[in-house]
């Protein structure tokens, strides 16, 4: 035993980034002992406690690991480092289901305003960004990262690059995720939507963003597959660009270093600008390209067919992120934004419809051949049907950017429903169906616990999908409407308030939609748990088991 | 060679494949946003915009703690509706001084571009702290907190100048005064007051929230809604000298 530890000597990484831990953990404590406000003193001291867990995790791992670090291979198989992947995918799960929560919870808001409590904390203003980055960021955050993660592993047949690099990406991004959370309970908020987390949180992010790209792309260089497989083109152009968006939005200047307030560096009409080009390619990048390479992917895995049309693929990758990048200026529409621009912007979103249907085929059309298993297998039904919407809600999107549509959509609920057709019936679906896929293969299950469980999710989940969008179609259009409507002698009809209480029967609806979507997804937690805890082991040969981690 | 063989320089290499990725994802942001920096028609030239006193930036940082943007927009569209409903149709010049910008995405509520002077602060008080007790079907939450949290004015200067830094014309007299501005602003009895209103023309100086002591957030965010659409007189606007 004590051979074997003279012989093991820290590697440069273990060593340099205890240090650094070290050295933040005392930098938080200056800033804690510091603050100028609470929230920066709770962050501060937030930031110590996981620095020096940091160090001590890092310590403890090192005096148990044997003196070799884990191999590249195993008997001439790639040793596949899946323990960030795990932890990613239980993130994403409990995440998924908070983030759920609270949109159901401000979505009663709005029906029922006693909600708010006339409390700080829980009132409106201050839980939607929570929902938003809970939903996004956390939930489909860590979707990402988990399958990005697995993927690039897989379709380049080598260990994910880096010790602990990994680590440091998968936990310091669910670190970031709880700094934004608990800020904006205490109204620490730039005010850019979707990127409201302050100034040092996005430091932090910046950090974790950039490793997370160098761990993607050390482990692209060093694969055993001579070509790139899709999924990690659109993987890659997702982080790049994600990497340039966030730089782009959020510079600012801190109003005191120990403080959590700062001043963006834009303003006025430019800094609606960055906002917006920044915003719509969250849509564009996180939310539209992250998830198209889940879809090439799992897809082809799970129907077990080849991708339909190699070609299609690489027009469609090109041409979708050179146009989701001008499309920008569509929120803006008859605002003070220079009308050149406005109209730049309207036309790439409409272009932009073309290459989102590339996609759209190219997933749907890999199931030829394969049709019949959508009777049979409930995760696959879920992964085509996200691809469905996807496709429904990138023809509306195009439709709203449409300057005359957009003067009666703009400032209602129609926009909320079409994000919401996106974000619940694409990228909701997609992720459980990868979940439901990745969770069985990572943990060395036959199966899932229980397809009828999953059949139970889907059908749940899309009634409640279709309840939420088509009320707020209705109540968007209905609203858009009530404000333009004159009467016969030239005045406006409707006072505003009145077009406020018109919408509420389609705010009981939505919020009941929300419900469904929720306990689908309690139903699929608890199906994940089961197939962890009682699912039946695949039988392996030894030389795929893999070393503890 | 045809272009699916050429191609495969992206699927073979990665550095190849993320410097086209970043070539192409530069293009459409650098034609859109540099030109509003140096085009002189992206923002109108208007008389009457002047930075925020320190207790109507006061006032603006509660609103955007509080998120009031994502029920109530900023940005008054040149559509016939908005304008018989909100007034004129918002100028760019209107938020140039906005760090950020507040013209928001969504109107659960009504848009405020120009809510400035249109109730009074009475009335403000009131809705802020019970919306439903003045406007019975209104959604929004109630901030009862506002009236009984005072601001605290120790670091307003530093407020100024790091705006100053983001390209506020703040001047060095205004930072030098942002304390005792703070508070003249909502005590018309205050020995300050007169500075206050040759540093800030047009200014109010009201008691915002009726009651005595120091500011309350209560006072500076109505002191921020009060101000919000009133610097530009439309009287004298010239359309026409600003047609893009």
């Amino acid at each position: 035993m004590s051979q074997a530890l003279n012989s093991k000597s820290m590697t440069i990484g273990e060593s340099g980034l205890a240090v650094l831990f070290a050295v933040t953990a005392f930098l938080c404590l200056i800033g804690a002992a510091k603050a100028v406000d609470a929230p920066f003193a709770f962050h501060a001291a937030l930031g110590t406690a996981a620095s020096l867990a940091s160090v001590f995790v890092i310590l403890n791992r090192y005096f148990d690991r044997p003196s070799a670090l884990p191999p590249q291979e195993i008997n001439g198989r790639p040793n596949y480092n899946l323990g960030p992947v795990k932890f990613s995918a239980i993130m994403a799960m409990f995440w998924g289901i908070a983030g759920f929560t609270v949109g159901l919870l401000i979505a009663s808001q709005l029906a029922w305003p006693a909600l708010n409590f006339d409390l700080q904390w829980t009132s409106f203003g201050r839980l939607r960004p929570l929902h938003t980055s809970a939903v996004i960021f956390a939930f489909g955050g860590n979707v990402l990262i988990a399958t990005s993660f697995y993927v690039v592993q897989k379709t380049s047949r080598v260990r994910l690059a880096g010790d602990l690099a990994p680590w440091f990406v998968v936990l310091g991004y669910n670190f970031f995720i709880l700094i934004a959370g608990t800020g904006y309970l205490f109204g620490v908020t730039q005010s850019k939507e979707y990127a409201e987390p302050e100034w040092y949180a996005d430091l932090w992010l910046t950090i974790v963003w950039v490793t997370y790209l160098l761990v993607f792309l050390a482990t692209l260089i060093k694969r055993k597959e001579p070509h790139i497989f899709v999924a990690n083109w659109f993987y890659l152009a997702f982080i790049v660009t994600i990497a340039v968006l966030h730089l782009g939005n959020n510079p600012a200047v801190p109003v005191s270093v120990f403080g959590s307030k700062s001043y963006i560096a834009w303003g006025g009409v430019q800094d609606a600008m960055f906002q917006w080009w920044y915003g719509h390619n969250a849509v564009g990048f996180f939310l539209t390209a992250g998830f198209l390479a889940i879809m090439y992917y799992f897809i082809p895995k799970r129907a077990e067919r080849p991708i339909y049309s190699y070609r299609l693929s690489i027009i469609h990758f090109w041409a979708l992120i050179f146009l989701y990048i001008w499309a920008g200026p569509h929120h803006l529409h008859y605002t003070a934004l220079p009308d050149w621009a406005q109209t730049l912007g309207m036309t790439f979103s409409i272009m932009l419809w073309m290459p989102s249907w590339g996609g759209m085929i190219n997933g749907l059309m890999t199931l030829s051949g394969a049709w019949d298993k959508l009777r049979t297998d409930p995760v696959l039904r879920m992964l085509v049907v996200s691809v469905a919407f996807y496709g429904m809600s990138t023809f509306e999107g195009p439709m709203m950017s449409i300057k005359v549509v957009n003067s009666l959509s703009h400032y209602t609920d129609w926009t909320i429903g079409h994000v919401h057709s996106g974000a619940l019936g694409w990228v909701g679906f997609v992720s459980f169906g990868a979940l439901y896929c990745l969770v069985p293969w990572l943990w060395n299950r036959k199966g899932l616990y229980s397809l009828k469980l999953v059949n139970w999710h889907f059908w749940i989940a899309t009634i409640g999908i279709v309840l939420y969008i088509s009320a707020m179609w209705v109540s968007g259009i209905l609203q858009g409407l009530m404000w333009r409507a004159y009467t016969s002698l030239g005045f406006l009809e409707y006072s505003f308030i009145e077009t406020v209480e018109a919408m509420h029967p389609f705010y009981v609806i939505r919020a009941a939609g929300g419900a469904l979507f929720l306990i689908g997804s309690l139903i699929m937690a608890y199906n994940l748990w089961m197939t962890v805890r009682a699912g039946e082991a695949e039988v392996q040969s030894p030389v795929a088991l893999q070393p503890a981690e | 060679m045809s272009f699916w063989t050429r191609h495969q320089i992206f699927e073979k290499n990665s550095i190849v494949l993320i410097v086209g990725i970043f070539v192409v994802i530069a293009i459409g942001g650098l034609v859109e946003i540099t030109p509003l920096f140096y085009l002189k028609s992206t923002i109108e030239v208007v008389d009457g915009i002047r930075p925020y006193t320190p207790l109507e930036l006061t006032g603006r940082n509660i609103y955007v703690r509080e998120g009031c943007y994502l029920c109530h927009s900023q940005m008054i569209r040149p559509l016939r509706d908005e304008v018989e409903r909100y007034g004129h149709f918002s100028l760019a010049a209107e938020s140039m001084y906005d760090h950020p910008f507040q013209w928001g995405s969504k109107r659960t509520g009504p848009d405020l571009a120009r809510v400035g002077a249109k109730y009074s602060d009475n009335w403000h008080v009131t809705h802020l702290t019970n919306p439903r007790s003045i406007v019975p079907q209104s959604v929004m939450p109630g901030y009862p907190f506002l009236a009984t949290t005072e601001v605290d004015p120790a670091t307003i200067a530093d407020h100024l100048r790091t705006s100053r830094i983001v390209g506020v014309p703040y001047t060095d007299e205004q930072i030098a005064n942002a304390v005792a501005d703070l508070k003249a602003q909502a005590d018309p009895d205050d020995s300050g007051a007169d500075a206050f209103a040759k540093r800030y023309p047009k200014a109010v100086v009201r008691n915002f929230d009726g009651k005595g002591g120091p500011p309350t957030e209560m006072d500076a965010l109505i002191a921020y809604l009060q101000v919000l659409g009133t610097l530009v007189d439309f009287k004298l606007y010239n359309e026409k000298a600003n047609l893009r």
